[in-house]
């Protein structure tokens, strides 16, 4: 195929500056008769040896572009060609800084880590609610726009759970990217969304410590470290990364996917409130991994067997959070075990689910927003007293003190953001509020009626 | 239209495979045919070409063999034979896409209902378009599926159909009992 130019023009799209020249396609912004449109246009490279993969990544990613909704997460698909004359897609033109612009800064603070981390799981968390799994996220894979939004690019490489993968017969070697790829992908494991945290929490190692978890394998030898071993804890790189950031990235990082968080809007959640993350060993640790340990690991990885991925999101509806409202004024233990008792209904064995307990208070307007006065100490404590009956695993458990004047506002608000499936609370005078605007069930709980 | 199995059977044909339910129920329908019924069956293709799509009751690779594709290799012997870029059949009651890339190599999908699967041009693809009646999955609804030739994709469907009904009607004719329980329990 001749190597396009700009001012071609194909299928009546006129070629206009090339963005990218890659080794696996030209990118070229398309021009209007008034000069450039927020359009680019992806030509595959298709040579002669790596055609038929190629062409099938080509096809892989019109599909699933073509499948995904429309969302500032990815770009949207405009048009193609047809895949045996003219492959080509067309597609919005996402003006963004890569991600790459901060690894090459790395290390960096916690906070950018927090803030690029959060958008970024944001990101996945829509694809993956919609059955697609991206499987090649790199830091050249992810644009950031403006306004801070993370936006996912090239999903060539990727999986929807409700079409046929044309990918992994195509291949002979583990698919994705080496440095970022999760252990269950060296064995062809290709369906869980699990393994996009992963490489999530790749990513959010090489920014808070400038050092990639893994290095950058160049054999499938060493490709296979990570089926039995952790990374070098973030805190024996960089002393000064968070116990709570790195509890985040190590956990993101786990070789058992099924012992990661389970859904990318748990990170995106804990990467949000540095406060709710419950620091364990792991967080906290400075320790390289003994030699024993790495020998013991090296010995049981021969036995590598991947957890069984999770069911595709639209067969399982239940979304991870349910909230429950705990007023800050009407409390009453009977009406706080009637909520006990509606969550505890709620809860399925399998604790995906995940209980946000929240109360909303008048914000503090002496003190800087995110210094706990005494009085929202107090109000955590007694969200803690109110969940501790429920015997939930700490990390099934959250609680937040929001500060507004518009209690209901607030709570909607939060709502909305955290895609909560169900908001239990009392009957009080904000309820019907609630139940009117929320975007989602509400369930309102009476304690049983005396006498 | 094609003929299948048990359309060969009520016609008399030797039919291989059909198990002893199978055999009573085609000595059945035999006994309902007239001729003008039988004229009409026996006019039914095996297979039929249109463009490059392949519609044929079991495997195409020797259709009147009435082979099941019950996985990869099967499917690939089918759509080997089949020399057409989608061969749609049935013959097996779940619904199922096969799809075979240049190297040759079959692999089974499991479509989901009311998702439309793009037919790229780059694999050959076999549609097992799914049964009314006795679908194996324990779910009663009838199965279809839908080619859309101007967008080149496949949408399979589940349907509900008054099985009950259906399931009476056996029972009332005097048919062996399972045959009724199989549409009612989607087996």
């Amino acid at each position: 195929m001749v190597t396009p130019q700009p001012g071609a023009e194909i299928d009546s799209f006129r070629l206009g500056e090339c963005v990218h020249r890659g080794s696996m396609a030209s990118i070229f912004h398309l021009a209007g008769a008034n000069g450039e449109l927020p359009l680019v246009m992806k030509i595959p490279l298709l040579g002669a040896g790596e055609r038929s993969a190629n062409v099938v990544s080509f096809e892989q990613c019109r599909t699933i572009l073509g499948a995904l909704a429309q969302s500032p997460h990815h770009p949207t698909l405009v048009a193609y060609g047809d895949v045996e004359t003219t492959p080509y897609l067309v597609m919005e033109y996402v003006a963004g800084t890569r991600l790459d612009a901060w690894t090459k800064r790395a290390p960096l603070p916690a906070e950018e880590v927090a803030r690029l981390g959060h958008a970024l799981a944001l990101a996945l968390h829509d694809i993956h609610r919609q059955d697609v799994i991206h499987l090649d996220l790199k830091a050249t894979n992810v644009l950031y726009r403006a306004d801070g939004t993370a936006t996912l690019i090239d999903f060539g490489l990727s999986c929807h759970r409700h079409l046929p993968d044309l990918l992994a017969a195509e291949f002979h070697v583990p698919i994705g990217n080496w440095v970022t790829m999760a252990p269950e992908q060296i064995v062809g494991e290709r369906c869980d969304p699990r393994s996009d945290l992963y490489a999530l929490g790749a990513l959010l190692y090489e920014l808070a410590t400038g050092r990639r978890p893994f290095g950058a394998p160049i054999s499938v030898g060493q490709l296979r470290k990570r089926l039995h071993a952790m990374p070098v804890p973030p805190r024996a790189l960089v002393p000064g990364v968070s116990p709570w950031l790195q509890e985040i990235i190590l956990r993101c990082l786990e070789i058992d996917s099924a012992k990661r968080y389970q859904s990318a809007v748990q990170v995106a959640f804990d990467l949000a409130n540095p406060a709710q993350v419950s620091v364990t060993a792991r967080g906290e640790s400075r320790a390289r991994p003994s030699a024993i340990k790495r020998l013991a690991g090296r010995l049981g990885a021969r036995h590598f067997a991947p957890s069984p991925p999770p069911p595709p999101v639209n067969v399982l509806t239940p979304r991870p959070v349910i909230v429950v409202a705990i007023g800050a004024d009407e409390a009453g233990e009977p009406l706080f075990e009637a909520l006990r008792a509606a969550a505890r209904r709620r809860l399925t064995p399998d604790a995906r689910c995940r209980v946000a307990c929240i109360t909303v208070v008048a914000p503090a307007v002496d003190l800087a927003d995110d210094t706990p006065t005494g009085r929202h100490i107090k109000q955590l404590v007694s969200l803690r007293r109110w969940a501790k009956p429920l015997g939930l695993p700490e990390e099934c458990l959250t609680y937040h003190v929001l500060q507004s004047n518009e209690p209901v506002k607030a709570l909607l608000d939060y709502v909305a953001v955290n895609e909560v499936e169900e908001v239990l609370l009392g009957a009080g005078k904000d309820a019907a509020q609630v139940v009117a605007l929320a975007q989602c069930s509400v369930t309102v709980v009476r304690p049983p009626a005396v006498g | 239209m094609l003929r299948g199995n048990h359309d060969a059977a009520a016609l008399g044909d030797d039919v291989r495979g059909l198990n002893t339910q199978a055999t009573v129920l085609a000595a059945w329908t035999r006994r309902q045919l007239r001729k003008r019924h039988h004229t009409f069956l026996r006019s039914l293709p095996l297979s039929v070409r249109e463009g490059d799509r392949l519609f044929v009751h079991a495997s195409a690779a020797v259709p009147e063999r009435w082979t099941y594709v019950t996985g990869p290799r099967q499917a690939a012997l089918s759509m080997e034979a089949a020399e057409a870029a989608v061969v749609y059949c049935g013959h097996v009651h779940d619904q199922q896409l096969y799809f075979m890339s240049r190297a040759g190599r079959a692999t089974a999908f499991r479509p989901q209902p009311g998702t439309p699967v793009p037919i790229g041009s780059q694999h050959r693809w076999l549609a097992i378009v799914g049964s009314a009646g006795q679908p194996r999955d324990r779910n009663a609804a009838a199965a279809y599926a839908l080619a859309d030739l101007a967008r080149n994709r496949i949408t399979f469907f589940r349907v509900g159909y008054d099985f009950e009904a259906a399931a009476q009607k056996i029972r009332r004719a005097g048919l062996p009992e399972r045959l009724a329980r199989r549409l009612e329990r989607g087996i």
